[in-house]
């Protein structure tokens, strides 16, 4: 356990640099695109005095690294910054933020938990019934739900479930079960058929292995020396990916809250790049990054708690 | 060998594989016995059958192969038609396996001492801790092992090659299995782990009182090892003797080939030799002996007919057309 420990330890200072690293891109990001956010802020005809002092209000009139550090003094204070945005002006954006976030978890948190509960067992089933009719289908199924894009899905299962069977609700959030289940499910559908694909291809190499032969030179029931040897084993690879997909899910979030009206960070920031509310954007990239990083520590620990061999480094 | 009682009766046992290029007949009507506290070589060159022969035996031939005919007895019970709920009871406890390459013979991502819990608590019904720890420390100081506490709780890969070849005969051993099958336990191994290896598994088949099937392609090993050898060639055994008179006479050209291919020290040569050519297709069937194209001595009989397995000398049999006769060929 001691190792292990000092692993996790290892792999926090390490994430410490990438924190830094994504705070420097979305600092530089407001300097890299175009347009002017103090000209959409000031009124109409303003003179150039005047667009000076809202610029010094603001204290875009300092040297760069000066803004960055207090950037990061202000962020470390969870200060986000002001939106600028027509609709949500001078409101806070970590407000703005927190109030969004819950449901783009809710939604990332389902359609992950969906896809890992379907890609699992379903890879597992077609390795162990490897060339079958079953396997195949499988197969198909999966080819088909990567390869369909998911805003084009999302409306496929909106017409069906929503307009033609009316079993659910066809977007927004009531807060029920009904409204998140379609785009949870749009969300998660192609990172399942991707870990079906990863966990067959996966166990269909361990149960070759010589370990495996040699457990069933002892006599041990097939049942446990698939679900508890090979399973442990063949699941290494899909825990590697575990922080990939977090990061696909968040792209995908934004598509999918668009689709069905989710109010989550994702449609805000759609909105906000539409209004060129740079605070806001900047804060929403922000703590995305920050999940994406804590997501792929979170799969570090994990990957390195099934398999002792990765604690050494 | 009348009053001994065989463990193990193979007679007639053939195993294929069926790919989509054709059929691979990878043992071909294999006869063998193994009595009660025997060691048995096996030996052979690469790809004749000698693992697989194993394999069959536990029945874990890997998909697509099949055993197609003849039959295993294990104290007169017969194994190829066993119920499979019962042949797993067989595994483990009555027969047991040594890999070849322990390094990847053990599950990585568990501790020894799980592994071995598992195996022990299956076969003996001992699931309470203290004592199934008990149990566990108990087999891993038979198999020599130092500190075995501190060994139950560590991953494989933080074990030596020969620690963890030690922890595979302690989990083949742990149900005091009557036949234990040793495939190549040295072969990935320094040689000065080797001895080591063989002495303690040579120790504790002695001491256990189980047989053993040596499977190897060293015949120094075989020589140290075992009191009888078989020779296999192409999915056949060729020739079978005590060791004594399988090294001092041996009767098969290709079992003579491989001794004389065997280097000894202080002998000085020129070359090494070898036996010409290489071992025939398994796809394709062949009628006759499978070794009359390397044979120096092929008659015209060698390539239509299979030979009959004779017994030459009490105990020592040949599958050989130059012994079928009766008569030796060259007067010895």
């Amino acid at each position: 356990m001691a190792d292990l420990v000092s692993y996790v330890i290892r792999k926090m200072l390490l994430a410490i640099p990438i924190i830094l690293l994504a705070t420097l891109i979305v600092f530089l990001m407001l300097y890299l695109t175009p347009g002017d956010p103090i000209i959409a802020l000031a009124p109409p005809h303003a003179s150039v005095v005047e667009l000076d002092a809202i610029r010094d209000k603001y204290g875009l009139n300092e040297p760069a690294y000066v803004q960055y550090g207090l950037f990061l003094w202000r962020l470390v204070h969870g200060d986000l910054g002001i939106s600028i945005g027509a609709a949500t002006r001078n409101l806070d954006v970590s407000d703005l933020i927190v109030q969004r976030l819950p449901r783009t978890l809710e939604l990332m948190g389902i359609g992950l938990a969906m896809s890992y509960s379907i890609g699992i067992p379903l890879g597992i089933f077609s390795a162990l019934r490897h060339n079958s009719l079953g396997d195949r289908g499988v197969m198909v199924f999966t080819l088909l739900a990567y390869a369909m894009p998911s805003f084009w899905l999302g409306i496929l299962l909106m017409l069906l479930f929503a307009v033609e069977l009316g079993w659910l609700d066809i977007a927004g959030t009531t807060g029920g079960f009904g409204s998140i289940i379609l785009p949870a499910m749009t969300l998660g559908i192609g990172n399942a058929a991707l870990t079906t694909r990863m966990m067959r291809s996966s166990m269909l190499e361990v149960i070759r292995q010589d370990y495996i032969t040699q457990l069933r030179s002892r006599g041990l029931p097939e049942r446990e020396i698939i679900y508890k040897h090979a399973l442990k084993n063949a699941i290494l690879p899909v825990i590697t990916v575990i922080g990939l997909d977090i990061g696909w899910f968040i792209g995908g979030s934004v598509v999918v809250e668009t689709v069905f009206s989710w109010p989550g960070i994702g449609m805000l920031i759609t909105t906000s790049i539409s209004n060129s509310d740079f605070p806001v954007v900047q804060g929403c990239i922000l703590v995305l990054a920050f999940f994406v990083i804590a997501g792929n520590l979170v799969a570090d620990i994990l990957y390195a708690y099934v398999d002792p061999r990765v604690r050494l480094g | 060998m009348s009053g001994k009682k065989p463990v193990l009766e193979i007679r007639g046992l053939r195993t294929q594989f069926f790919l989509r290029e054709g059929i691979v007949t990878a043992l071909d009507g294999i006869d063998l016995t193994i009595y009660e506290n025997e060691s048995v070589g096996i030996v052979g060159e690469t790809g004749c059958g000698k693992s697989m022969t194993a394999y069959s035996i536990l029945r874990l031939v890997p998909h697509p192969g099949r055993i197609t005919a003849g039959s295993i007895k294990y104290k007169g019970s017969e194994l190829t038609t066993l119920d499979p709920d019962l042949m797993r009871s067989v595994r483990g406890t009555m027969i047991s396996m040594i890999f070849q390459d322990a390094s990847t013979a053990l599950d990585p991502v568990f501790k020894i001492g799980s592994q071995l819990g598992e195996v022990i608590s299956l076969h003996q019904n001992t699931y309470e801790k203290g004592e199934l720890e008990k149990k566990i420390v108990e087999v891993l100081e038979l198999v020599r092992i130092a500190a075995p506490k501190e060994v139950m709780r560590m991953y494989p890969h933080e074990l030596s090659g020969g620690m963890k070849q030690r922890v595979m005969i302690a989990l083949a051993l742990s149900c005091s299995p009557s036949l234990l099958i040793a495939d190549e336990p040295t072969t990935a191994l320094d040689v000065t782990i080797q001895g080591q290896i063989l002495k303690l598994l040579k120790g504790l088949v002695a001491k256990t009182g189980s047989s053993m099937m040596l499977i190897t392609h060293n015949l120094g090993i075989v020589a140290e090892t075992c009191d009888r050898v078989c020779v296999m060639y192409a999915g056949r055994i060729v020739e079978d003797a005590e060791t004594f008179e399988l090294f001092e006479h041996p009767k098969h050209p290709y079992t003579a080939g491989l001794l004389t291919a065997f280097p000894k020290l202080g002998e000085k040569k020129a070359e090494l030799s070898v036996i010409r050519g290489t071992v025939p297709d398994l796809m394709n069937p062949f009628k006759g002996c499978p070794f009359v194209d390397r044979c120096d001595n092929a008659m015209g009989i060698c390539s239509k007919q299979r030979p009959s397995r004779v017994e030459v000398s009490p105990g020592h049999f040949v599958s050989c057309h130059l012994w079928s006769g009766g008569e030796s060929p060259d007067g010895g």
